[in-house]
């Protein structure tokens, strides 16, 4: 096969975009596993409640894109909350497997519930016009929607980042998850904190919902069909490694970008081969710190 | 010694007034509709395919002539060895007589043969693959609304006369997705068209962007797309983000149903052309069936060719138990009649059986109506042009079908 250099750098690029997909959503769940110890596989049911609220601010109040990217993430994040302090909270310290499906079921609700009303195919969600249009790079063209989303997402991965591995706030997160005794008794409102961190996780993923409702259609089961590669990402990087989640993220991203240029068939498969390699070799992930 | 014969004799006189008591009696039908209740083609086939198999179990009038038809229905997940478990399960516990949709061009191969096996009828509105009816084809089976070769014919033969003679294929890797990009080449290149390359996403891709920009390096004058439901949908919204429309090049959605035309809405849809071989606004038949189907829809949608399909296909196949005046629960026999009889129905009007199987009816090319030339919700189609059913098809001299052979 001959290496076209244009085509090459053009997929390049096509994977760090999907990649900063991966990294925001692999962000939430590194963070939410990371402070409250719960794999959440009701994730991609929240991305997908993310776009839909995009869809109703737009059609229901006339909200457009630009108030969208804060309110959706906010409702969203709101809903969260109610389900971490209604139902997360008494499984808090039970094993994993429990957290695990119960937001399994969660996420089988949410979306059976969307089906049921708005079908498979999806809605459309225009890009807003600020961003339409696109830019020749002399390799490719590229839609400016698109470089737009890997800018903002890789601004909130850092802010994220920053936030709880540089600020104090971060750090009494990261030590209520330690030993929450101890942190209670400097006066510090553990519950609460959990609550807000789930809802900050999830809030998260509601955000690169709506980045996603231009790209993709807004449908029910968009979550459902990336969870599963999300996960593999956040096994890859580490459960529970925030800045190895982000890395992760971007780096798998264009590992998929390559695969479908050289073999397109395997490309829904790679992210899989890939984990199951390094979790032959570190099993707790490129940057996990074995438990 | 007498007495015993005498006495055989009646038990044995007994039986066969019981036997053929029994056949002439047995009005009762049971129908599956087998498809995907919940993934990508949900839409196009889904619940939709059993409001359309129960109106044609209330329209047949059978009832009222003392029949008792039953309609049960399972989810195949688009998965071939889900869906040969259910319709084993159907014919060998619950005693299903007629499999309908099918849908995923995969399953529908594989539930042929079963179906071939266990003596039942199967009647696919659902697959693409025109394999249903050529080198796969079986005498249990009719291939009703659609097919690969079709709609190769009528997409691919229109954008070649109109200067689209350089093709590049995103073709959906499994079997509907090459017998449809295969039907197409043949037709392309019968017309003097050259096809420069294709690529193979896996089904249910969410991002084409990747695929897209390879399309977009060829150079091709049309970027041909073997797929369906949320993948079409998908890669048509994207090629729009990618500028691939601005940039001269022109695609051909090679299999498109009215469902993905309304999910993507008329300003990114618009002026597609496409072949399809029902619309719910093409006569007064068409219309009030459509309209009784959307009114009992429960998010308001219009039939798909997939699912008229299905209600046609079910008319039919009552005709003509009603004309055989029993359920002889042999599928070959009933599949048989039901070549031999002319089909003629509000859905696709007058038309005809093939001895492989194939229903032949008219197809249209189609295109998307602008937003502004729209009246209102669900009026997408222009229709451009009538294939008529005799050329619609695979012709039965270039079909592989080994049944042909015998007669």
């Amino acid at each position: 096969m001959s290496i076209n250099l244009q085509a090459l750098s053009a997929q390049l690029l096509v994977g760090l975009i999907n990649g900063s997909f991966y990294a925001l959503l692999s962000l939430g769940l590194a963070v939410i596993f990371g402070m409250l110890n719960i794999i959440n596989f009701a994730h991609g049911a929240v991305y997908m409640m993310g776009a839909f609220a995009a869809y109703f601010l737009l059609n229901l109040a006339g909200i457009g894109y630009w108030p969208a990217l804060i309110l959706a993430p906010l409702a969203v994040g709101l809903f969260g909350m109610v389900m971490e302090r209604t139902m997360l909270k008494w499984i808090a310290n039970l094993d994993h497997l429990y957290g695990l499906l119960l937001t399994f079921g969660l996420a089988l609700i949410i979306q059976g519930v969307f089906q049921n009303y708005f079908g498979s195919s999806g809605l459309p969600y225009a890009i807003p016009d600020a961003l339409k249009g696109g830019m020749n790079l002399g390799f490719m063209f590229l839609p400016i929607y698109r470089g737009w989303v890997v800018i903002f997402s890789l601004v909130v991965c850092i802010a994220t980042w920053f936030l709880i591995e540089r600020t104090r706030l971060g750090a009494y997160l990261r030590a209520a998850t330690e030993n929450p005794t101890l942190v209670r008794a400097f006066g510090i409102n553990v519950p609460l904190m959990i609550t807000l961190t789930y809802g900050l996780g999830v809030g998260l993923a509601a955000l690169a919902g709506v980045l996603s409702a231009p790209i993709n259609q807004v449908r029910p089961l968009m979550g459902a069909d990336l969870i599963i590669v999300v996960f593999a990402v956040v096994v890859i990087g580490g459960m529970g490694s925030i800045m190895g989640s982000i890395i992760t993220g971007f780096a798998l991203g264009i590992i998929e970008g390559l695969t479908k240029y050289f073999y397109p068939e395997a490309s829904n498969t790679v992210v899989f081969v890939l984990m199951v390699l390094v979790l032959l070799v570190k099993p707790s992930g490129l940057t996990g710190r074995a438990a | 010694m007498k007495k015993v014969v005498s006495t055989s004799l009646l038990g044995f006189a007994l039986m066969m007034s019981a036997s053929s008591l029994a056949f002439a009696q047995d009005k009762t039908a049971k129908i599956g509709v087998l498809n995907d209740q919940s993934g990508l083609y949900a839409d196009v086939t889904g619940v939709g395919s059993t409001l359309a198999a129960q109106m044609a179990v209330e329209d047949s009038g059978l009832a009222a002539k003392g029949w008792k038809i039953e309609v049960v229905v399972g989810d195949h997940q688009n998965k071939p060895d889900i869906g040969v478990n259910i319709v084993r399960q159907w014919f060998d516990r619950d005693k299903v007589d007629v499999i309908v949709d099918v849908p995923t061009s995969s399953v529908g191969l594989a539930v042929n043969n079963v179906v071939k096996e266990k003596n039942g009828v199967y009647l696919n509105s659902g697959s693409g693959t025109s394999d249903l009816s050529n080198a796969q084809c079986s005498p249990n089976t009719i291939h009703w609304a659609y097919d690969t070769y079709q709609l190769a014919n009528g997409t691919g033969s229109a954008m070649v006369k109109s200067g689209g003679d350089t093709w590049f294929f995103l073709t959906a890797d499994y079997a509907f997705g090459s017998a449809l990009e295969r039907d197409t080449t043949n037709a392309v290149t019968a017309m003097g068209g050259k096809v420069l390359g294709s690529v193979r996403p896996p089904l249910n891709t969410a991002d084409f962007s990747s695929f897209l920009l390879q399309a977009q390096t060829s150079k091709a004058k049309v970027i041909g797309l073997a797929n369906a439901g949320g993948d079409t949908i998908n890669s048509i919204k994207q090629a729009s983000e990618f500028g691939i429309i601005k940039g001269g090049q022109k695609l051909a959605g090679l299999l498109m149903f009215i469902s993905d035309v309304h999910a993507l809405g008329l300003p990114v849809a618009q002026g597609l052309s496409f072949t399809e071989t029902f619309y719910w606004d093409l006569n007064d038949g068409t219309r009030s069936f459509s309209k009784r189907f959307q009114e009992r829809m429960k998010n308001k949608a219009m039939p798909t060719t997939v699912q008229a399909g299905v209600y046609s296909s079910l008319i039919h196949y009552f005709k003509t138990l009603d004309a055989m005046g029993g359920n002889s629960h042999d599928g070959l026999k009933i599949v048989d009649k039901m070549k031999a009889t002319p089909t003629d129905d509000i859905i696709f009007g007058k038309g005809t059986i093939q001895p492989n199987g194939r229903k032949l009816h008219p197809a249209y090319l189609f295109e998307v109506k602008k937003p502004e030339e729209s009246k209102g919700p669900w009026d997408y189609y222009k229709l451009v042009a009538t294939i008529p059913a005799d050329q619609a098809f695979t012709p039965l001299d270039k079909s592989a079908c080994p049944l042909l052979k015998k007669t």
